[in-house]
């Protein structure tokens, strides 16, 4: 062990289930924030994915504090955060952003935007399902014009507030590292408007990759226009995240304080491969080039034109390497916070166990309960715009047809 | 009519005395008698304290304010205190668990600066290797029971919390075992008990303070390292040595206001 540490300070406390909370937590904003531009911004292109994206925010949501609870040292006693918040703490907000972020925003606004389907699919159903739909529809089955309308102005209100919503649920999990003074490394005001942004560049990968993956395995075409429009937007995300980032480093370089010192040293070594390597080359700078090169986000059909095909591969890579480059970057925050002393004379290891409640198979098991959900969610309300029930169903149907009379 | 006889010895704004109370003297009493009364029907102050003590002889927190001295110059490193710590508390005895610690600083002519604490100073410290040691001295280790405490203000469910009487306990029942007060700690003062799943740090044993005994790390010191007493104007040993040091707190600038104080502190020290 080099240098010096506190003798309290071998155990490292926050481990590997902690660096997935920001994680999830940051899938959760940026699956938001790109169905908002569909609903609020009238980015049309991006409509195929709206659905998809609430659906993966609620998935990832659901997921979000699991890993918080199997760290606490007593999960039992973690309703008290809910009943005796110490309201001094930012960490006795999370259970507020929360529950308004799950109750307020994303359940109402997917059964909003759903009710309509619900209703429809529940009349031609057979069976379980029949019934679940029905259930999830609450007995609201009215189909008249000015529900319908009402269904599309409420969508559109939750998700106005649904923005600056995700920007607190996630800026929020950014001021809990940024405001310990105690701590150099965290110690930052950025720190909320990085966490923001990178959630923003995970969610719209997120979201792209799943979207491919989803549509090819039904056999059905990628849209090209809305593959490109996220690309585009991917791009400037990674770019205004990357800025964000540098600036950081750059100011905390040039203020050369105090821990100066021991930080450097940390991220040559304990830190060089998951920040120089994963985070910085391989989740930034290479997906950037090539994103700059094949999307239309520097030059109406990019710089490299290549056939849709090679183009969408292109996209699939580099969502998938911005992916790893944003656990990288959730990896650096949390555990690279606790690789050093405050002693600023020292640095400690991390050895991740493979086992056990923070193991490595736990993480990967909470990594993986979300797409299971989002499996479940999708056979439930199908995000499919080809397999919803059109105008054509509605007008067939009419309005006022009973439910469950029928059947 | 009538007038007063002159009386020299009565003042001038002094009514002429009379065998009824008259309105002038009864609102004077009043005005008195409410003025002495006030701090007690107001609650400023306690009506046991102000009698010194409580009226069964039980402990009175709002009687204290407690604070730690700490001279480096006179501690020899042996540890006696971590020793007495972990026996008083139930401390771990395993390594990596600690409520007060000695770290042991070796600069060097070249003004390298070396710090270990091995096993908390608890089995002793290694010889010096080092040729051009130009000083080199100890320092007791504790939590800094901050008067302006970051573990206190980010813990979720207010589980940690500052006395009365300034010492800043965790509550065992009621922490759910976040860590987020270990993180916010600036000292490293704080640890997750292995077996409680608690966090827990040092209490400056409370339980022997209420009692009107000093922290066990105090009482077994064999040169007097630490001082124990208010750090608010009474006389205590630690009031004489604030009065008689050059006082240093740990990281200032975090703005933490320990009542750990240092006398003559080296300036590598952090």
């Amino acid at each position: 062990m080099p240098g010096y540490i506190y003798p309290n300070e071998f155990e490292l406390q926050w481990g590997l289930l902690i660096v997935l909370y920001p994680y999830l937590t940051g899938l959760v904003a940026g699956a938001f924030i790109l169905a908002s531009l569909e609903r609020v911004f009238n980015v049309r292109e991006v409509q195929p994915t709206y659905r998809l994206a609430l659906l993966t925010a609620l998935a990832f949501l659901l997921v979000a504090p699991l890993p918080l609870l199997a760290h606490l040292g007593h999960p039992l006693r973690s309703h008290e955060i809910f009943l005796t918040p110490n309201r001094k703490s930012a960490m006795a907000m999370f259970g507020f952003v929360y529950a308004w972020y799950l109750a307020v925003v994303l359940l109402l606004e997917v059964w909003f935007d759903y009710r309509k389907d619900l209703v429809l699919w529940a009349r031609n159903d057979r069976g379980v399902m029949r019934w679940i739909r029905y259930a999830l529809t609450l007995g609201a089955t009215d189909l008249s014009e000015r529900s319908l309308r009402f269904d599309d102005r409420a969508g559109r209100v939750i998700t106005i507030v649904g923005i600056p919503s995700a920007f607190l649920l996630h800026g929020y999990v950014g001021f809990i590292f940024g405001s310990i003074k105690a701590n150099p490394w965290w110690s930052s005001v950025l720190m909320p408007v990085v966490f923001l942004f990178s959630a923003i560049v995970s969610g719209i990968a997120l979201v792209l990759v799943i979207y491919m993956l989803t549509t090819m395995f039904r056999w059905r075409k990628v849209d090209v226009a809305c593959m490109d429009k996220l690309a585009q937007f991917l791009f400037y995300a990674i770019v205004v995240d990357f800025s964000l980032e540098a600036l950081d480093f750059i100011h905390r370089l040039y203020e050369a304080e105090e821990s100066i010192q021991i930080l450097s040293q940390m991220v040559e070594s304990r830190l060089f491969l998951s920040l120089i390597v994963l985070q910085f080359l391989m989740g930034t700078i290479i997906p950037l080039i090539m994103l700059a090169l094949v999307s239309p986000g520097l030059r109406k059909g990019g710089f490299v034109r290549l056939p849709p095909e090679l183009k969408h591969l292109t996209y699939l890579v580099a969502a998938v390497l911005i992916q790893i480059g944003i656990f990288s970057i959730r990896w650096n925050v949390v555990i690279g916070g606790q690789l050093f002393s405050k002693s600023l004379r020292g640095l400690t290891v991390y050895k991740v166990q493979l086992f056990g409640i923070e193991g490595l198979a736990m993480s990967v098991a909470l990594l993986l309960l979300p797409f299971v959900i989002l499996w479940a969610l999708v056979k439930v309300l199908p995000p499919w715009m080809d397999e919803a029930p059109g105008e054509a169903a509605l007008a067939a149907e009419g309005p006022a047809a009973g439910l469950p009379s029928q059947g | 009519m009538s007038t007063a006889r002159f009386d020299p010895t009565r003042s001038r704004s002094e009514p002429p005395a009379s065998p009824v109370l008259d309105r002038r003297r009864f609102l004077g009493e009043a005005a008195a008698g409410a003025c002495a009364a006030a701090p007690f029907l107001l609650g400023v102050v306690r009506l046991p304290a102000a009698f010194g003590q409580q009226p069964d002889g039980a402990y009175d927190a709002s009687e204290h304010y407690y604070g730690m001295g700490v001279d480096p110059r006179r501690c020899i490193g042996c540890a006696r205190c971590v020793a007495a710590c972990k026996t008083e508390n139930d401390v771990p005895a395993e390594p990596h668990f600690f409520n007060t610690w000695i770290e042991r600083y070796v600069i060097t002519e070249d003004d390298a600066v070396q710090v270990d604490s091995p096993n908390g100073g608890l089995d002793g410290f290694p010889p010096l290797t080092q040729a051009n040691v130009e000083r080199t001295f100890f320092v007791p280790k504790l939590c800094n029971h901050c008067d302006n405490p970051p573990c206190v203000q980010v813990c979720p469910v207010g589980a940690t919390f500052m006395t009365e009487d300034g010492v800043v306990l965790v509550d065992d029942e009621y922490c759910i075992g976040c860590r987020y007060c270990i993180q916010a700690c600036p000292y490293g003062a704080r640890y997750l008990h292995p077996e409680t799943h608690v966090a827990a740090k040092c209490t400056f044993c409370y339980h022997r303070l209420v009692r009107g005994q000093v922290p066990a790390c105090v009482e077994v010191c064999p040169t007097g390292a630490r001082i124990f007493g208010e750090v608010r104007g009474r006389a205590t040993p630690l009031a004489r040595f604030m009065r008689f040091n050059q006082i240093q707190v740990l990281k200032p600038h975090l703005n933490t206001a320990p009542k750990v104080l240092y006398a003559n502190l080296d300036g590598e020290v952090r």
